[in-house]
């Protein structure tokens, strides 16, 4: 991300009273692979679509390779969008379909043919380039849709849930396929989902919205590792969380007491920045990354707190386990089944949870 | 359960029967050699014959053509129109417009004649074959424009998006995607149009002038004066063009592309 | 272009206050004389006539299309079309053609009576045509279609489970009808009546050509208050007695329809 290619200045988009877009500034920069994830409602399509030009934003601007597109029509910006459900022309061939953007910039008719023919080798698809998109498979459509958008070699591809209507394999292989094709041309992808897997997988950087507004900007190691609110942690998937106060400040640690549990336990945990002595934290963990033990202190982990098993779940790679920390305050726990020996508990039996410091992550209120 | 269905199909049946057993007849009697007797006096093919030599008959069946195919023309232009305007372009008064478009479609058509004859009569427009398609066009515009509209409703909204997207301009996205789409509905409620053009009595008989006499009018007064087996001949010949034009437009309106 | 028949309408309203000239013409004048004489006996029996014929057209349409509508959407889909285009030929025959044909078969030399004659079964003719009831097989034949297409659709989307639903609850056959089959096609019900009473209703061809002289219904009369008699505003406030009387039965169709779709909606 050398220079800005994509800029969104305190971007407003108010559909009758809601406000779908609040204040959005985001900079993207060019050859980036940048999704926007965020659940529905989010604000994330109307983004989208005011880059692609089918809405115009109340207030603030967008500029593309410095050029404001307030005037700017649909057809006469250099992105190209990739539709949720494709739209393919039911009418069109294959072909027709990914000629049709050159037709329309009328595109000499020999390299009309050239451009399509090489796409169609990109996305594999030269056999069936006769056919019409009623006669190809979920996928195939889906590589269409792509083809037709980036045979015009628009300088930004706008991607819209690309993935939501496949099934979870296709899923898989196309997030792969998706990250590789993107490295192969080169242009800046900006996609749309509120799939928190495949925004982690293909992305170089991902935003995080809600409610029309920007929560969080970074590359999905930072996003998933440090998210910055409680809402960002529950959408990567942290679900356990433990309110706290700060109580005692050590350099980098900080001692957390756990306000809500009986005896105030004091755990160990990363001072968060800005936080001090005092301050009111959650302390956020990953279900994965905690460790159930039946035994009391016999390693070396920093915090260890008791606990009862409440359900027990066996899912084929790992074990899930609903873990009462009170009566009203219950964790998930998941264990992956990396040995075919691996100790398994019942509901009702009393085990200690067990992390390391470094595996929580506390977000001062 | 197979009592009921036996039960089912002979009510079925029986009105299929009750439908058909009618133009069945017609027909047959149509090859009857005997002019006046109900029963059957041997095969011809004279009533046929005599049809042919009716030259007040084909006057009317050239009138009812040219009928046809200019009011089918008018209303096919102007129905469209009239369902890309209301599906796409939101103005004001769309919802007056809206129910006046499809009044025609449930008003008594005797009171469609009448007030049609009425205006031509106040803006002084003699009644003539012109007025005649006129008023075929105004009661076949509605149903062009519910049909090519029904249509472009079941088509996705993001197509016209996507050719924009993709470069188009507005009127090439409408040209190059949603016209060629929507051409199977257009192409099929034009020849409905014109079916119903042909077949149209009551409009045509308040609208009609003297001398301007369509296929209808003359069968009419056919009709009332006599029974005899030319009009047998000449229905059976009506029956067959409108079967050919409605199964025409079916295979029409089913080529069209589907995405859903 | 929506003014392109609503002023011709608009024209009959306004012409319908007014009076008959001397020879024809259209005296411009305000006086609902003309709706007073729509009230006349003689007059309202016609309207009553009519409302009568198009009522009992409406339910044979209805018994007869019931079980064809019935049959046909419980048929293999593919069948389903083949039943529905068959419905579909005679409706889309020249309407003059298909009462003639009537004509031809209820004519006292017609094909019916030399029938029953020659099976002996009676032995002078019946004097069917030019007859209400010749009216209503005019009418019922006319308008069956329109009671079968929309029947059609209401049944076919009534899932098979609930009818079996209901056999597995011990309901014998008509229970299943009137508490299950009934209620839930009942817009269907409700739009095919509505479809055959409304043209039954403002019908003129059908009294014109299979009913006497005391078939006469309110299209006939219209016709002959323009034509015959020339008195065009009474002709008029004919008219729009009868527009009222259909846009009545529209309105509470339209109310049916909109409750119908209210859970479905979209968007």
């Amino acid at each position: 991300m050398t220079d800005n290619h994509v800029e969104l200045r305190d971007v407003v988009k108010r559909h009758g009273a809601t406000l779908a877009v609040d204040g959005l500034s985001l900079e993207v920069g060019r050859g980036e692979f940048f999704s926007i994830l965020g659940p529905s409602g989010a604000g994330k399509t109307t983004t989208l679509r005011m880059l692609a030009g089918f809405e115009r934003p109340d207030q603030g601007d967008i500029l593309i390779e410095g050029r404001s597109m307030r005037q700017v029509p649909p057809n006469h910006r250099p992105v190209n969008l990739v539709f949720q459900h494709y739209a393919l022309f039911p009418h069109l061939t294959v072909a027709g379909n990914i000629a049709f953007g050159l037709e329309m910039r009328r595109v000499p008719t020999a390299e009309i043919q050239d451009r399509v023919g090489t796409i169609l080798d990109m996305v594999k698809l030269r056999p069936k380039q006769d056919r019409l998109p009623a006669q190809l498979s979920g996928g195939e459509q889906q590589r269409v849709a792509l083809a037709r958008a980036l045979v015009n070699r628009p300088a930004v591809l706008l991607l819209d849930e690309p993935l939501g209507a496949l099934d979870q394999q296709l899923r898989l292989d196309m997030q792969v396929e998706l990250k590789a094709i993107q490295e192969q041309v080169g242009i800046t992808f900006i996609c749309v989902t509120h799939h928190q897997e495949e925004a982690l997988t293909m992305s170089d950087r991902v935003a995080v919205m809600n409610h029309g507004r920007l929560l969080q900007v970074g590359s999905p190691q930072e996003i998933y590792e440090t998210p910055a609110s409680l809402f960002v942690a529950n959408f990567i998937g942290i679900s356990n969380s433990l309110r706290g106060r700060i109580d005692r400040v050590d350099e980098a640690n900080c001692l957390v007491r756990a306000v809500d549990l009986a005896g105030q336990p004091t755990l160990l945990a990363r001072l968060p920045a800005g936080a001090g002595e005092g301050s009111p934290v959650t302390l956020l963990l990953r279900p994965e990354r905690l460790c159930l033990s039946s035994e009391v202190r016999r390693s070396s982990y920093d915090n260890e707190l008791p606990a009862r098993i409440s359900k027990a779940i066996y899912n084929g790679s790992g074990m899930q386990y609903q873990v009462a920390l009170s009566d009203d305050l219950v964790w998930a726990a998941r264990l992956s089944n990396s040995s075919s020996n691996q100790k398994r508990f019942l509901p009702g039996e009393a085990v200690f949870i067990r992390w390391n410091a470094d595996e929580g992550v506390v977000l001062s209120e | 359960m197979s009592r009921r269905r036996a039960w089912l199909l002979g009510a079925s049946l029986a009105d299929l029967l009750f439908l058909y057993a009618p133009i069945v007849v017609l027909i047959f009697f149509s090859f009857n050699a005997s002019r006046l007797s109900a029963s059957w006096r041997g095969f011809t093919l004279q009533w046929y014959r005599l049809l042919a030599e009716d030259h007040a008959l084909l006057a009317a069946v050239q009138n009812s053509l040219l009928v046809g195919l200019a009011s089918t023309f008018v209303a096919t232009l102007l129905g469209v129109c009239a369902a890309v305007g209301l599906e796409r372009v939101p103005f004001k008064g769309r919802k007056l417009v809206e129910g006046a478009l499809l009044l025609p479609l449930v008003i008594p058509e005797v009171m469609m004649g009448v007030s049609l004859m009425l205006f031509f009569a106040l803006v002084k427009v003699p009644l003539s074959l012109v007025t005649v398609t006129i008023g075929h066009a105004a009661f076949n515009l509605p149903i062009v424009a519910v049909i090519v509209r029904a249509r472009l409703r079941k088509l996705d909204p993001t197509l016209e998006e996507a050719a924009r997207d993709l470069g188009a301009t507005a009127w090439q996205a409408f040209r190059r995607v949603t016209l060629p789409l929507l051409m199977p509905a257009i192409l099929g409620s034009a020849l409905m149009a014109f079916t119903i053009s042909l077949d149209d009595f009551i409009v045509t008989f308040f609208t009609a002038g003297p001398g301007a006499t369509t296929l209808p009018l003359k069968v009419y007064s056919m009709v009332r004066s006599s029974v005899t087996p030319e009009i047998n001949a000449l229905s059976a010949i009506l029956v067959l063009v409108s079967m050919s034009l409605i199964a025409s437009s079916l295979v029409l309106q089913r080529k069209s592309p589907t995405q859903d | 272009m929506g003014a392109f028949f609503f002023l011709p309408l608009l024209l009959v309203l306004v012409i319908s206050f007014a009076s008959r000239g001397t020879y024809g013409g259209v005296e411009w004048s305000f006086s609902l004389a003309n709706y007073a004489t729509v009230a006349d006996p003689l007059y309202l029996k016609i309207f009553l006539h009519s409302l009568v014929l198009a009522l009992v057209a409406t339910v044979l349409c209805l018994v007869l299309g019931f079980p064809l509508a019935y049959y046909i959407a419980r048929l293999p889909v593919r069948w389903q079309g083949v039943w529905l285009l068959l419905v579909m030929i005679p409706f889309w025959t020249n309407f003059l053609v298909r009462t003639y044909a009537w004509i031809f078969m209820l004519r006292t030399e017609g094909l019916l009576n030399s029938l029953l004659i020659g099976s002996g079964l009676i032995d002078k003719p019946l004097e069917v045509l030019f007859s209400d009831t010749a009216v209503l097989i005019g009418l019922v034949y006319g308008y069956l279609p329109f009671m079968v297409l929309p029947l059609y659709a209401a049944i076919e989307r009534l899932p098979r489970s609930v009818v079996e639903a209901a056999w597995d609850l011990y309901a014998p056959a008509w229970a299943v009808f009137w508490r299950v089959i009934l209620p839930l096609t009942k817009p269907g019900v409700v739009a095919g009546c509505i479809l055959v009473f409304i043209p039954s209703l403002g019908a003129f061809i059908t009294p014109d050509l299979l009913g006497g002289a005391r078939s006469m219904m309110v299209g006939n009369l219209i016709q002959h208050e323009y034509l015959v008699v020339r008195d065009w505003p009474f002709g008029s406030a004919v008219s729009f007695v009868l527009m009222g009387l259909v846009l009545t039965g529209l309105m509470a169709y339209l109310r049916t329809e909109e409750t119908m779709n209210k859970p479905g909606e979209e968007r």
